[in-house]
């Protein structure tokens, strides 16, 4: 059986499940003791609390370093506070027991975390989660979750990975993590990143499906698993595992260089991110700077519009992260399409081409500008942020942009607020109209950047997500490679840099294309960093404009396609 | 009663290990240690209502501290706030 979730950690593992599943934690047949009794069992179940998980903290320190130990001494002191614990008191003597008590405090706690603005901190509330399920289990007696001694080979299943379980976790019998929720930002896939465990989250009822001694095969790439695999399975992925360890080493050497082809001409190799969270993920694997930062996550799962301060933490996050590199920022790029209820965005009939990204926030100033407020404030100390515009089909679009980045600047130096005056502005080329027009937005933008999947979808006016158009949908298709040309074209006669921030910037067939017409910049996902790398590192101008000219010479898209598939593999 | 006011300097504000550095100082003083941070009123030897403020770099906090040791609790709190709370 095969069963589907979300792609979050790279990597083929094959084993046997352990499933863990929740203890329960049902305190309704403990009966209250009187208030003495009840604050004794909750001072010993604390002290409990404590010797465990520092006991905990030293084994991760030993095993992952000091920084993973944090997390956990982190959890004692917040355990400690004097004001939480005067609570669960009030809480006993009003009648609750220990259970009852630290339950409602510690969750209250939790929803506190879970409700404020701070990306970070309300990943705080998991911590607060876990810490009340292992309270409630020492005072209910219960054994606890260990993952410290699991068999060699195996496949953890869970409905989702608290703190205190995967530090404990020794990893080197671990092949592959499966959880019921959490997407590519949560803890769990972080976490399963940093241990380069193959990871396949969100998979519905994973533990109703899965049973312990299960065997289990994790394809974290394609964020699927095989549930019980026959031997002609088996083999298939094992050399599929194999071919990606091989990949994986040969790629490390990669890390630490710099991106320039066998000529020794140098490019800006950059990732694209959707959250302040994975802009240190990004750091790590290798990105020169960020070439896409969506700032919808920052509007979503909410029920009011992000205010300044909210929007500048986000941006100054990412642009101290990455100091002394480039960070473009993609304003607020919604639709009719997209439920932000509070946005107040209608339902239309043609969402796609509708009044959405930049044609939506132009009308909407008193929003727009708190976005471009933030911003300019963000830069002000790294100076290393640029603005970008969403789905720009004309040079209006941009001077009305401009004019209002400019009121902002203003109303900042008016205030004394600190901000970017020299601050970019450029504009992703998404729509055909954009891309033939390149020649006369180039002269009012900073920077371009090409936003292939839109812009292919656009050219070919085709829905990627309807299965009867799709093969049309190509960034091979003449069309686009055209459209891609002009617009890279148009940008050097200026003297802009153009990047391209889409998926066909890491495709290694695209890649000796994007080289020969002069792209500056390649904005890939943090995973294709190094991949992307190695790939302009093998190319020679002379190679790659020879095989341009080539494809270009070629009529259609999948003559294209066959073609450079052909002589890239060789 | 002795109170001062403060910025916060580090770029990460009152976080995990920002606040945690705080804690564990005040709670070294016979005092009790209150921070005012615009319309919150936050007890400064716990560290969870401290963490759920979000205090951010910038801000102005108010520290106030009474009991025995109110002179050294505040002098104490106000140097670790503006070294950065080991985070600079």
């Amino acid at each position: 059986m095969i069963l589907k979730g979300i792609n979050a950690s790279d990597g083929v593992g094959l084993g046997r499940a352990v499933c863990v599943r929740e203890e329960s934690l049902d305190y309704s047949a403990v009966p209250y003791s009187g208030k003495e009794t009840e604050k004794n069992r909750l001072r010993e179940a604390v002290e409990e609390f404590n010797l465990r998980t520092s006991a905990m903290a030293g084994r991760i320190r030993e095993q992952a370093g000091p920084k993973e130990a944090e997390i956990l001494t982190g959890q004692i002191t917040m355990l400690a506070d004097p004001f939480m614990l005067s609570q669960m008191q009030e809480a006993i003597d009003g009648g609750s027991c220990a259970e009852a008590a630290a339950d409602s405090v510690l969750g209250m706690y939790a929803d506190m975390f879970a409700a404020v603005d701070d990306e970070l901190m309300r990943q705080r509330a998991t911590d607060v989660r876990d810490i009340r399920s292992r309270l409630l289990s020492i005072l209910l007696g219960a054994a606890g979750i260990d993952l410290s001694n699991l068999p060699a080979g195996t496949i953890l299943v869970a409905h989702d990975l608290t703190p205190s379980m995967t530090v404990g976790l020794n990893k080197e019998n671990v092949s592959g993590i499966v959880t019921e929720t959490g997407g590519r930002t949560s803890h769990s896939a972080i976490l399963a990143r940093a241990l380069r465990l193959p990871a396949v989250l969100s998979i519905p009822k994973a533990l109703e499906l899965i049973q312990d001694g299960d065997g289990l095969i994790v394809d974290g790439g394609e964020g699927v698993v095989v549930l019980n695999p026959d031997a002609r399975t088996r083999a298939e992925y094992l050399s599929k595992q194999e071919d990606y360890q091989n990949t994986v080493a040969a790629l490390e050497v990669f890390r630490d260089k710099p991106t320039v082809d066998a000529d020794g001409k140098y490019y800006h190799l950059y990732a694209n991110i959707g959250s302040a969270a994975e802009a240190a993920d990004a750091a790590k694997s290798g990105a020169e700077g960020i070439g896409l930062f969506r700032t919808e996550f920052l509007f979503m799962d909410r029920t009011s519009v992000p205010d300044e301060t909210v929007q500048y933490e986000a941006y100054h996050a990412v642009s101290k992260i990455m100091a002394g590199k480039e960070v473009i920022i993609r304003t607020l790029d919604v639709g009719g399409d997209k439920a932000i209820e509070y946005l107040g965005m209608e339902k239309e009939d043609n969402p796609f081409l509708g009044h959405r990204a930049i044609r939506y926030c132009l009308d909407r100033p008193d929003l727009y500008k708190v976005q471009l407020r933030a911003l300019l404030r963000a830069g002000a100390e790294e100076k290393n942020i640029k603005i970008m515009l969403p789905l720009v089909t004309c040079v209006e679009e941009v001077r009305a942009a401009r004019e209002l980045l400019e009121q902002c600047k203003k109303e900042l130096a008016a205030a004394n607020i600190p901000y970017d005056k020299d601050i970019k502005l450029g504009i992703m080329i998404e729509t055909p109209a954009a891309a033939l027009t390149a020649d006369v937005l180039a002269k009012g933008c900073d920077f371009f950047s090409i936003g292939t999947n839109d812009l292919t979808q656009y050219i070919m006016a085709v829905d990627r997500g309807n299965a009867k158009v799709e093969k049309l949908y190509s960034h091979f298709q003449p069309a686009v490679l055209r459209a891609i040309r002009n617009v890279i074209s148009a940008g050097k006669r200026v003297g802009i840099p153009v990047g391209m921030c889409g998926e066909a910037a890491a495709d290694p067939c695209m890649i000796p294309l994007l080289m020969c017409w002069g792209l500056d910049e390649f904005s890939v996902s943090a995973s294709s960093i190094l991949s992307s790398r190695a790939q302009i590192y093998r190319w020679h101008e002379k190679d790659f404009c020879h095989l341009t000219d080539e494809a270009m010479g070629l009529s259609t898209a999948s003559g294209v396609a066959g073609y450079l598939k052909a002589s890239v593999d060789q | 009663m002795v109170s001062q006011k403060v910025k916060v300097v580090n770029p990460q504000g009152l976080h995990m290990r920002p606040a945690q550095v705080f804690v564990a100082e005040m709670n070294k003083y016979d005092s009790d240690v209150t921070i005012i941070f615009g319309e919150k009123t936050i007890n400064g030897k716990g560290i969870m209502q401290l963490m759920a403020s979000c205090i951010k770099m910038d801000s102005e906090i108010e520290i106030r501290c009474e009991g025995p040791q109110e002179a050294e609790a505040l002098d104490a709190a106000v140097k670790l706030v503006e070294a950065g709370l080991g985070d600079l």
